[in-house]
């Protein structure tokens, strides 16, 4: 990675001294959670990406692929949890594949940690790391500054007091997987009608011993829109244009040879990568 | 001193109809508020079916589109090939058909390349508030080639005729699977 550069700093500070505002970069003002329960791990998320006061993306996805059996939840800088976790995922893929083990919740959260502490807060990424390895069930959060915690309930973002609330007051030692999603469900809509950063629908992953990850997207969709009572479509000739300029396959012809390739998805000819195998 | 997102002005905005996808933008380049130019495009075409709309400060909006030029030559040069509408993390309005899956794609960028995946609309620019607002109340699925163009057009001029450093006339390309038509369309001009 060619990390940051720090060479317009000066000029910045001097610019945002004078009223220039920094440009706006999504983030998700988010309600993230994990629980662990008693054969694997759950964690959830809202669907709500923000960029200020405006509502950028209303059913994004938080839930981010680390290995088959890791996974994460990110709250932040929106294009930092992405990059941060894409990047750990590879590493964590080339350290189990020179390895020749299962990767470990722990080394996942240990990369983390060290990335983020390296380059001092400046990644944006808030994460919940949830996994199953052969050491047993791993739930982690990580933030920014490169902290970790290991809990059995744990919650992060700008929801996290509304979800946690519910964790404090409805969490017991020994869940089974369906009270655990059930719990972890309730708290991610806490977060979503408590909290203004917050709000859409709930993801859920569900991680378990020996079972294939389950990746629940809009597990539950407690805002959707109502269907429009009228429609606003204008009639045809409404908007006055000056000229227009057509392109067609029958004028590209003149020039290049075009052949039709058929719907089917398989082919999407020239498009597939070719495997060592 | 303004922000430089705010500098010059702009607004762009894609929609996804039935086998169909429209991109448009509006003209104006401006100096804070005053209009230099209104007939500044940022649109641009990188291969058949597959646009590009850029908002933000005016030379960078030139520097990423030729940037952009120069990577998409390259890569047809090494691949033999057209790059198909996906993801690319330098831009902010995306809009295409994949040519081999004939599906209409469109997605949005913040200026730090986070990836706004939409199946209805996207919008960005000075006048992005004002489209959320036009685009919501509005788009509705499946609209055909004719019904999307209105209604992008529509949702388009509200919102720049509510933001002063937008506006000064607009560009539309509807783009179906063999054919993109491309208008100008009639607007205010203060």
């Amino acid at each position: 990675m060619p990390g940051f550069d720090f060479s317009n700093y000066n000029r910045n500070a001097a610019l945002h001294a004078r009223g220039v505002p920094l440009p706006k970069a999504t983030s998700t003002g988010t309600t993230i959670v994990g629980c662990i329960y008693d054969n694997g791990v759950v964690i959830a998320a809202d669907t709500r990406a923000t960029s200020g006061p405006i509502v950028a993306d209303k059913n994004c996805e938080k839930l981010h692929y680390i290995a088959p059996k890791i996974w994460c939840a990110g709250a932040g800088t929106a294009a930092d949890t992405e990059f941060t976790t894409a990047l750990i995922s590879s590493n964590v893929e080339l350290h189990s594949l020179s390895t020749g083990r299962d990767p470990r919740v722990i080394t996942c959260m240990t990369m983390l940690k060290q990335h983020l502490f390296r380059y001092q807060g400046h990644i944006g990424a808030y994460l919940v790391v949830a996994g199953v390895d052969p050491t047993g069930v791993g739930l982690y959060t990580v933030h920014a500054h490169g902290s970790t915690d290991k809990l059995p309930y744990v919650t992060m973002g700008s929801g996290s007091l509304a979800a946690m609330s519910v964790f404090e007051s409805m969490w017991q030692p020994d869940l089974n997987k369906e009270g655990a999603i059930a719990l972890c469900s309730e708290a991610i809509k806490a977060g979503i009608f408590n909290d203004l950063g917050s709000g859409s629908n709930v993801d859920v992953c569900v991680i378990e011993k020996d079972k294939p990850t389950q990746l629940l997207r809009n597990y539950e969709k407690p805002n959707e829109r109502g269907e429009k009572e009228r429609n606003y479509r204008f009639p045809r000739g409404t908007t006055a244009w000056l000229n227009q300029k057509v392109i067609s396959k029958e004028d590209m012809k003149k020039y290049v040879t075009i052949e039709t390739l058929s719907g089917d998805d398989n082919l999407a000819a020239g498009e597939k990568m070719e495997v060592d195998v | 001193m303004g922000s430089p997102f705010d500098i010059n002005g702009g607004a762009c905005v894609a929609m996804v109809g039935k086998d169909c996808v429209a991109i448009a933008c509006d003209l104006r380049l401006g100096m804070q508020a005053l209009t230099i130019s209104n007939n500044f495009p940022k649109i641009f075409n990188y291969a058949p079916s597959t646009y590009l709309g850029l908002t933000g400060l005016a030379t960078d909006v030139n520097t990423v589109s030729d940037l952009f030029r120069y990577k998409v030559n390259m890569y047809r040069l090494r691949e033999e090939r057209h790059i198909s509408p996906r993801p690319w993390p330098t831009c902010p309005v995306l809009a295409g058909i994949n040519q081999t899956t004939g599906k209409p794609f469109i997605c949005g960028f913040d200026s730090i390349g986070c990836i706004d995946f939409a199946k209805d609309f996207i919008v960005s620019g000075t006048a992005s508030d004002q489209l959320f607002g036009t685009c919501e109340g509005l788009w509705e699925p499946d609209l055909g080639p004719e019904d999307l163009f209105e209604t992008i057009s529509q949702a388009l001029l509200s919102a720049v005729d509510r933001d002063a450093l937008s506006g000064w006339g607009a560009q539309v390309y509807i783009i179906e699977k063999d054919k993109v038509t491309q208008r100008l369309l009639k607007g205010r001009q203060d």
